[in-house]
């Protein structure tokens, strides 16, 4: 029994770390004003161009690498539209998704299905991961993994105790008052988008290069929504994003843990669409939960540099 | 030592598509000296001052500091130059804390924990100007006059020498504002100057020492403040004396329109906002509201216009009691409505004038039936509009976010008076207009009342509020202070009420 | 220098169209660049797209049936959109239809003649369709959902629904081992014309109703809401337009139309429920790229929707003669949108390059 639960909890970490770092993503995104729907695209795309470049490498760390830099870029299209365009973000957010689906399509057809030979490796912290139950469910992961939580630490310091981060924060908050102190408005929701698109991009090449191991079209499986939906969950903060990357981790495994049961994979394939809308219900049901859903100010709304 | 002793602006013009703001204006200020900017709404004072603190490039014309020619393409230039600039709307992050918003692009706020620096900065300051804030609140929970306190602490903390305020009073108590000017002449007498934006004559009397006059653009005038009294500044102001109280027919107030009872309203953020008010208003009957913004005439407006829910007590308009949160049911018991944001509510800047011509009627007879539109005679009603209330619009089918501040609020009116109400509730109808089309909107609200309707007016302006008026009741934090007559307002009494001493 | 952007006052109609030319033509080009890059020949790759899709009677008829559901869903989003209600739920709104219809077909078609059943499907799946897409403005008015996640959510939801259905109760026992539920009765399907797949109904039901959809955006009290709703929701409180019930309408008439586009796909092609894929086949996507450059004019989707049904078909032919994959056609379609959102703001504003002052 034991071993039941420290393998379930096991794998929910592995199973949250993709929703983590595409979550912690769309944050920074969205803390700068801008939403992007975009991610399930960008996650394909990512995952796609980490499978290829660690492929014919033989490097994961550079198919890591490549997968961030082509999504960065990738989402900077978004950025244009969305900032100095000032278009609607909501359509120009699907019109990535379209893209990066079907750009990961074109690439990646010649990869389908093939066994990537060297994934990216695991690392057992030296006495760490030999502690009894802990030790297997906390420090026998991969690179990944851990990269993942340093990020949302680092995020969370960010946003919390820099500069920087009230920065962030307020060009998400209010433009004007940001613009009317010498910032740069639409620079930093450039930065922002960029730095979101890259880590969805990351989000996809651990699915690629470390947890499957291979390349098929539609290896997201709607993650990319999720994440959408999570960082509403998270708040806007990254304690929120570990939370319910999580959370969203542990249903994901569930799943299957469920299927010998006898309950149709169908319905358990619904698990994670379903609880996304019953928690988004949960805090719909109270006004308090209501005003905690407290977005950016201005999410969402194009900025107008000194606009009468 | 203040670096910057002198200032000049020379031969600036600034225009926006085809509105020249400004034409060819000079001004000049000395250190230690408080200037004086004084302009009606749209005179062009606000644009002058945004290109001195960089926000705006100018089309033509130069800026000298000390006489030394200088270059400001954004704020971060002007903050270095020493200018420092405090908006009518706070620019102020109403989620972070004080001391966040000190923060916020502050030079001197080291990357890692600036929480710390930034303290130290606030006390300091605050002990030099007598300043009193607590940096860890949030702005959203701090009053009008904490969060200038705040604006000002943000513009010394980046040295600057020159501070513009722009319309500083307009939310703050006649108390609050004295204590600003407490502020501000500690400032001057540490070598700072300050331009001071206003359209009260008063306050520009009362602490400056030098003024400019704006109009339409142009430089209108310009005095030291021992060489000019009111009625001089006025007619620099709006080119002719001020004009008296309105005419109103002869009439008494008749029965009971509108009938308010203990009522109880809580605002957005779930405080109280209107606390156990009660009042009548009469058919053939103006009553004014005055008092500063933000002490609960916003709630009040809504509750009785449908758009808010009350907690306790009853809004009965000609004995139907208001049931529902709905501004249709408020509609067709006769509440019309010309609401405080008029672009925000009262328009629909994309679509046509002649849709936006039966907001809220476009459910009544004639103008639709149950599935149709009848675009026919809505065109129609909408020409009637244009024409009985003066609107200058190409056509009725002229977009209507193409059309000025002042047409559209003549159109708004027209919209709500023209089917005959029992009551119409004005939330600051002329602000923001030009003296024509502000008189105009006065004047229609006074034959309305002539011809035996009752108008709820609420206002900042008590120039206003007497012109038009027959009765004035002062709101502070939710209650009313006491009510005033013709024979027994002054602007001492409302003054006073307004910060929160009974009548 | 430095580019400012000012917003223009006046669009003539032919401005209007000289932009969207000009908007799919950079978009093609911008699809070459991506196809050169994948070591394709563009130009020939476009030219078979389109002489795939309009170049033969084969290629025209298989667009006009492809554009049938794309008109059909296309106007229904346009309608939502034009009150900013972001329905990104056309796919699993047109299951619904798919769904509710093939239990009217089964149940009932044995029974009933055609000239009962057919109108009766057509309103089954009209009513399937727009519970499903109710769900969404129930979620979003009483509970503040955005719409765009919950639809989203619920397109999952419903695929693995229908994957259920005919795996499971709803598995056909005359299919063999097949996921597909038995065949509706012949009182439950629409005849074609001969030599095509077009059905001459759904053809007329499909441009009917984008005129309907049309009239009523424009002309309706219905639609002055939907539009007062959509450019400014604060006026539309301030009018006392009725927030909820305008919304659920507007989507149950959104989500009916999917559910009408999903029961032609059935009633006419398939004749029997399968998965979700070879149903719906991105119909739902497609179409919101659809009202996009039908400028969120129902009627304007009929062409906009026959357009696009082309590029699907020369998707096809393309893959069979050039070996390309189906997400060339994504490819192809997602430039092509985002030329169009960019467009949109270019004709609303006019670029002018300025050297910087004080240079």
């Amino acid at each position: 029994m034991l071993d039941i639960i420290v393998s379930v909890l096991t794998r929910t970490i592995v199973a949250g770390t993709p929703l983590l770092l595409a979550t912690l993503g769309e944050i920074i995104t969205e803390r700068a004003g801008i939403i992007n729907l975009g991610m399930e695209g960008l996650m394909s795309t990512g995952a796609v161009t980490g499978f290829i470049v660690s492929y014919i490498s033989g490097s994961p760390w550079l198919g890591m690498l490549a997968a961030i830099l082509v999504c960065a870029l990738l989402s900077a299209i978004h950025g244009f539209v969305c900032i100095s365009l000032r278009s609607n973000q909501v359509v120009s957010g699907l019109a990535l998704t379209m893209l990066g689906i079907g750009i990961s399509g074109l690439w990646g057809k010649p990869y389908i299905g093939l066994p990537l030979p060297n994934r990216m490796g695991h690392l057992n912290i030296k006495g760490l991961s030999e502690i009894p139950v802990l030790g297997r469910i906390l420090f026998s992961h991969g690179w990944y993994v851990y990269l993942s939580v340093l990020l949302g630490i680092v995020l969370w310091f960010i946003l919390r105790h820099t500069s920087l981060g009230i920065t962030l924060r307020s060009v998400g908050e209010n433009p004007k008052a940001a613009e009317s102190q010498g910032i740069a408005v639409n620079r930093v929701k450039y930065y922002a988008v960029l730095a979101g698109g890259g880590l969805a991009g990351m989000a996809g090449s651990f699915l690629s290069t470390a947890y499957s191991g291979s390349w098929n079209e539609g290896i997201t499986a709607g993650r990319g929504w999720i994440v959408i939906a999570l960082t509403i969950f998270a708040l806007w903060q990254p304690g929120g994003a570990f939370l319910g990357a999580y959370l969203f981790g542990g249903i994901f495994v569930l799943q299957y843990m469920l299927q010998p049961l006898g309950i149709s994979p169908n319905i358990l394939s619904m698990l994670p669409y379903l609880s996304t809308l019953l928690v988004l219900l949960l805090f719909g049901l109270t006004a308090s939960g209501k005003r905690k859903m407290n977005a950016p100010a201005t999410l969402g709304e194009p900025y107008v540099r000194g606009e009468r | 030592m203040a670096r910057i002793q002198s200032l000049e602006m020379r031969g600036i013009s600034k225009s926006f598509l085809e509105v020249k703001a400004n034409r060819d204006i000079n001004l000049s200020i000395h250190a230690g000296e408080i200037l004086g900017l004084l302009g009606e709404n749209g005179a062009g004072k606000t644009t002058l001052m945004n290109i001195l603190y960089g926000l705006y490039l100018p089309d033509e014309g130069d800026i000298l500091v000390n006489g030394e020619p200088i270059r400001l393409r954004g704020p971060k230039d002007s903050m270095r130059a020493g200018i420092g600039m405090i908006h009518q709307h706070f620019m102020l992050v109403d989620k972070h804390t004080v001391l966040e918003n000190i923060a916020l692009g502050f030079d001197e706020a080291p990357f890692f924990f600036p929480h710390r620096a930034i303290r130290k900065k606030i006390e300091q300051l605050s002990d030099q100007y007598g300043l009193r804030i607590n940096p860890d609140k949030p702005v959203w929970n701090l009053s009008a006059g904490e969060q200038q306190r705040v604006e000002i602490i943000k513009a010394l903390s980046r040295n600057a020498d020159l501070l513009i305020m722009d319309e500083p009073t307009s939310v703050l108590t006649p108390q609050e504002a004295d204590e600003l000017f407490e502020i501000l002449r500690k400032m001057i007498l540490q070598g700072h100057s300050v331009i001071l934006i206003s359209h009260k004559l008063e306050e520009i009397m009362s602490i400056c020492d030098r003024v400019m006059v704006l109009r339409k653009g142009c430089l209108s005038g310009e005095a030291s403040i021992e060489d000019v009294d009111k009625g001089k500044l006025a007619e620099m102001m709006i080119g002719r004396q001020i004009a008296a109280a309105y005419d109103k027919a002869d009439v008494k107030p008749g029965g009971t329109v509108l009938d308010i009872q203990d009522l109880h309203v809580d605002s957005d953020r779930g405080l109280p906002a209107v606390r156990g008010l009660s009042v009548q208003i009469h058919s053939s009957e103006i009553l004014g509201i005055a008092g500063v913004s933000g002490n609960g005439q916003q709630e009040l407006v809504e509750t009785i216009t449908g758009l808010r829910q009350p907690l306790k007590g009853s809004v009965t308009m000609m004995g139907q009691p208001l049931k529902h949160v709905n501004a249709r049911d408020a509609h067709t018991l006769g509440i019309t409505h010309v609401p405080e944001e008029r672009i925000k509510f009262g328009i629909v800047p994309n679509l046509p004038l002649y849709e936006n011509s039966v907001l809220k009627q476009h459910r009544d007879a004639p103008y639709s039936s149950w599935l149709r539109m009848d675009y026919p005679v809505i065109k129609n009603h909408a020409g009637d509009l244009v024409n009985s209330f003066q609107v200058d619009t190409p056509s009725v089918n002229a977009r209507m976010k193409n059309l000025s501040g002042g047409n559209i609020q003549k159109l708004i009116l027209g919209r709500e008076i023209s089917s005959g109400p029992n009551l119409l509730i004005a939330a600051h109808p002329t602000y923001g207009l030009d003296v024509g089309a502000a008189e105009y909107v006065r004047k229609q609200i006074i034959a309305l009342r002539d011809k035996g309707g009752s108008v709820l007016l609420v206002s900042e302006d008590l120039d206003e509020l007497f012109m038009v008026c027959d009765r004035i009741a002062v709101m502070f934090e939710g209650e009313f202070m006491g009510e005033l007559t013709p024979d027994t307002w002054t602007i001492e009494k409302i003054g006073l009420m307004m910060a929160g001493s009974h009548g | 220098m430095y580019i400012e952007l000012l917003p223009r006052e006046k669009v003539s109609p032919q401005q209007n169209v000289l932009f969207m030319a000009a908007a799919l033509i950079a978009g093609l080009l911008a699809v070459s660049v991506v196809f050169a890059l994948n070591g394709v020949n563009p130009a020939v790759a476009i030219f078979y797209i389109f002489k795939g899709s309009f170049g033969s009677w084969y290629g025209i008829k298989e667009t006009i049936t492809k554009g049938m559901p794309l008109i059909l869903i296309g106007s229904g989003l346009a309608l939502a959109y034009k009150a900013k209600f972001w329905n990104i739920g056309a796919e699993s709104q047109l299951l619904a239809g798919a769904i509710f219809a093939t239990w009217t077909g089964l149940n009932w078609g044995p029974h009933l003649p055609a000239v009962v059943m057919v109108p009766l499907m057509f309103l089954s799946a009209f009513i399937g369709g727009a519970l499903w897409g109710m769900v969404p403005a129930v979620l979003k008015i009483r509970f503040g959902i955005n719409e765009v996640i919950s639809t989203l959510m619920l397109n999952y939801i419903a695929a693995e629904f229908v994957k259920f259905l005919v795996v499971g109760p709803w598995k056909g026992a005359s299919k063999g081992g097949y996921p597909y539920t038995d065949d509706l009765p012949a009182s439950s399907i629409l005849p074609h014309l001969s030599h095509s797949r077009i059905s001459l109904l759904l053809l007329f039901l499909a441009v009917a109703s984008a005129l309907i959809l049309g009239w009523l955006v424009y002309k309706s009290r219905f639609g002055y809401e939907i539009r007062v709703i959509g450019e400014n929701v604060h006026a539309a409180r301030y009018s006392g337009i009725n927030f909820f019930r305008t919304s659920l309408l507007l989507m149950a008439v959104s989500g009916g139309m999917a559910g009408l586009a999903g029961a032609g796909e059935l009633m006419s092609i398939h004749h029997y429920l399968s998965y979700p894929d070879s149903l719906s086949a991105g119909y739902g996507f497609t179409a919101i790229i659809v009202a996009w450059l039908a400028r969120l004019h129902p009627s304007y989707t009929i062409i906009a929707g026959l357009f696009f049904a082309g590029i699907i078909v020369g998707g096809d032919a393309i893959q069979v003669s050039m070996g390309m994959p189906i997400a060339a056609v994504r490819v192809f379609n997602s430039i092509i949108l985002i030329f169009l959102i960019m467009e949109d703001f270019l004709i609303s504003h006019r670029v002018r390059v300025r050297r910087k002052n004080h240079a």
